[in-house]
């Protein structure tokens, strides 16, 4: 019944579903790349440096020779794994983290928010170079960096719907019926608070793998001569009069940013209870 | 100078075996603190009253005079600041968590807004659970069996269990939310302007089945409401709250009949009526009610009371035993138009 509801409700959000294939795209060409790319993405052949598009490299090839189609193909697994990873922790500990302080209140209330806005007084970006130079650049401090950056502001978007939500009459129900403050916490308040948490965490995949790419262009993601989206464009600006060297992984970026946007978008409507009703 | 604290309702009422009396509450304070931690609001400032069992308690009052406060402190939902209250002749405040939650069974609450008081994201048959799971049954044919002995009280049918709250209309929800209070066979059931929210055609259907929930499972209520008609309708005896003080109570006949206190006599006397000859001489309050933060000296009332003399803003009024079983916080005589002090 449910699954009927939801197909019909694809057909009906021309935008979840573009974005979903948008998704399972990338997806896909990344488990399967093994299969379709057609050359080993760190594979050097200077003979064919700097190729334009043509029928043997449809992207053409990088200042290496290196077959650009390949690396972006490739490059999904670095990006995608790296955009889901961190966006999956960040939902996991910011949520909880917010509930707690939400729910609790006062004195607690004050002293988790003001530790999380420690993290928020420093720009994004300059923290997670910190954080990520620190602890040396590899996929995984990489990953760290982004999750510290990035969980406050989910804790926020938590601690102020619980805020609303246990003003609820049903969580005072659930307290004159004996129900436990650990329970009403995680049957009645988390259930009712968590959708506006992963909206932004599916709107914020995108913008997670954009930090990434931003910190791998930097230098600070993965070390070359790994193939990451990132990283690939900018070994392109050196070389912006072949516009397929940075163009085709920065428009594998764009794609992935805006797909996940897209499901946020979708996922929004779907949660929202009224108006699946109105709908199924 | 008599005090407050030396005269309460219940100790000039005539002494009543102590197993009739299901709940008392004795001064009961309940003071919340402003935004600045400075201001305080005193919500609900020495209350005692006690609820026999079986009878149905009304409590009338203006909005923000204290009264869902009263019965959200009555069942421990939210702290006292002062004062006891004694369920079966148990003090709630010295029962530890275990207890109080046993106890949570034998007091329930039924909440004004239906929506408000159902889990959008749930199920009826999960909200009707609820109660279940919590206080550890676990066989799960019984508690269906059960749900479906509720639903038949409440008058729903089992094609119900599977919508969510917001698939149901308001009478419909209302049902739901006193199937779930009944669910753990509560004594005493506090009825928070439970049909406030509702249609009054809707509304005489849920006071009916209220009262035959009362008949059928003697059951009973202390049923908190600003619609003097609703309370008429529905209660034995009649509390009448004004900014977190009772300042009238007694029997419902008497206290519609012969108001002792101005402030009763005002509200009664706003009731609409259709038939001229049922029309009460309408008497206008002066002024807006004063804020609980500031309130007045004295009696509370002494700023818009027609019958206000110098001792009224001095002391708080004694108790004053006014007919049967009934009475007055209140220094006026409406029978001799005089003040008593």
């Amino acid at each position: 019944m449910f699954l009927k509801a939801f197909l019909r409700l694809i057909r009906k959000n021309y935008l979840f579903t573009a974005g979903c294939l948008i998704c399972l795209f990338w997806i896909l060409a990344a488990i399967l790349a093994p299969v379709i790319a057609p050359y080993d993405p760190i594979a050097q052949d200077l003979a064919v440096k700097l190729n334009p598009p043509s029928a043997a490299h449809f992207f053409g090839t990088d200042n290496f020779g290196r077959d650009i189609f390949s690396r972006v193909i490739y490059g999904g697994r670095y990006s995608l794994l790296a955009g889901v990873v961190t966006v999956v922790c960040v939902t996991i500990i910011g949520s909880i983290y917010g509930a707690i302080a939400g729910y609790v209140g006062g004195v607690v209330d004050d002293v988790m928010m003001r530790l999380s806005e420690v993290i928020l007084s420093f720009p994004q970006l300059i923290l997670a170079m910190c954080i990520n130079a620190a602890l040396g650049s590899n996929l995984f401090n990489t990953i760290i960096a982004l999750i510290v950056v990035a969980w406050p502001g989910y804790a926020r978007l938590m601690r102020s719907v619980v805020i609303s939500v246990k003003e609820n009459q049903y969580i005072e129900a659930a307290e004159a019926l004996g129900a436990s403050k650990f329970r009403i916490m995680f049957r009645e308040i988390f259930p009712n608070s968590i959708s506006s948490v992963l909206i932004m965490a599916t709107t914020d995949l995108g913008n997670q793998i954009l930090l990434f790419s931003t910190l791998s262009f930097l230098g600070l993601g993965s070390a070359p001569p790994t193939p990451e989206w990132g990283m690939m464009v900018s070994d392109g600006v050196s070389y912006f009069n072949k516009f397929w060297v940075a163009g085709f992984p920065g428009l594998a970026i764009f794609t992935m940013a805006v797909g996940a946007n897209f499901i946020g978008d979708g996922l929004r409507d779907i949660l929202d209870p009224k108006l699946r009703k109105q709908v199924g | 100078m008599i005090r407050e604290e030396t005269a309460r309702p219940d100790f000039l009422e005539a002494p009543e075996p102590e197993k009739n009396i299901l709940l008392k509450a004795d001064d009961i304070r309940v003071t919340f603190r402003g935004k600045d931690r400075k201001t305080t609001v005193k919500a609900v400032d020495g209350v005692s009253l006690s609820i026999h069992k079986g009878e149905i308690l009304g409590i009338v009052g203006e909005s923000g005079c204290g009264k869902s406060t009263l019965g959200r402190a009555i069942l421990n939902l939210i702290p006292l600041t002062g004062g006891k209250v004694y369920f079966e002749g148990q003090d709630l405040s010295t029962l530890s968590k275990k207890e109080m939650k046993d106890m949570r069974k034998k007091m329930q609450i039924i909440f004004q807004d239906p929506s408000a008081s159902l889990n959008p994201r749930r199920t009826v048959e999960q909200i009707l659970f609820e109660p279940y799971i919590i206080h550890g049954y676990k066989d799960k044919n019984y508690i269906r069996k059960d749900i479906l002995r509720l639903l038949e009280l409440v008058g729903l049918a089992e094609y119900h269990l599977s919508r969510y709250s917001y698939e149901l209309s308001g009478g419909q929800k209302q049902r739901i939310g006193i199937a779930r209070a009944l669910a753990l066979k509560p004594e005493l059931i506090i009825c928070d302007e439970a049909v406030s929210a509702l249609d009054v055609s809707v509304q005489a259907q849920v006071l009916n089945l209220l009262m035959d929930l009362k008949k059928e499972l003697g059951l009973t209520y202390l049923f908190i409401s600003h619609n003097l008609n609703v309370i008429y309708q529905i209660s034995d005896r009649v509390g009448v709250m004004y900014l977190g003080r009772l300042v009238e109570l007694g029997p419902y006949k008497s206290l519609y009949e012969e108001p002792a206190h101005p402030y009763t006599e005002a509200l009664l006397s706003a009731i609409p009526q259709i038939h001229e000859e049922n029309r009460r001489e309408r008497i206008h309050l002066q002024g807006e009610v004063p804020s609980p933060i500031n309130p007045p000296s004295g009696c509370h009332f002494h700023t818009r009371c027609p019958h206000t003399c110098e001792v009224c803003s001095m002391d708080v009024p004694p108790w004053r035993k006014v007919g049967d079983r009934h009475f007055a916080a209140c220094y006026w005589n409406p029978k001799s138009n005089e003040h008593i002090i």
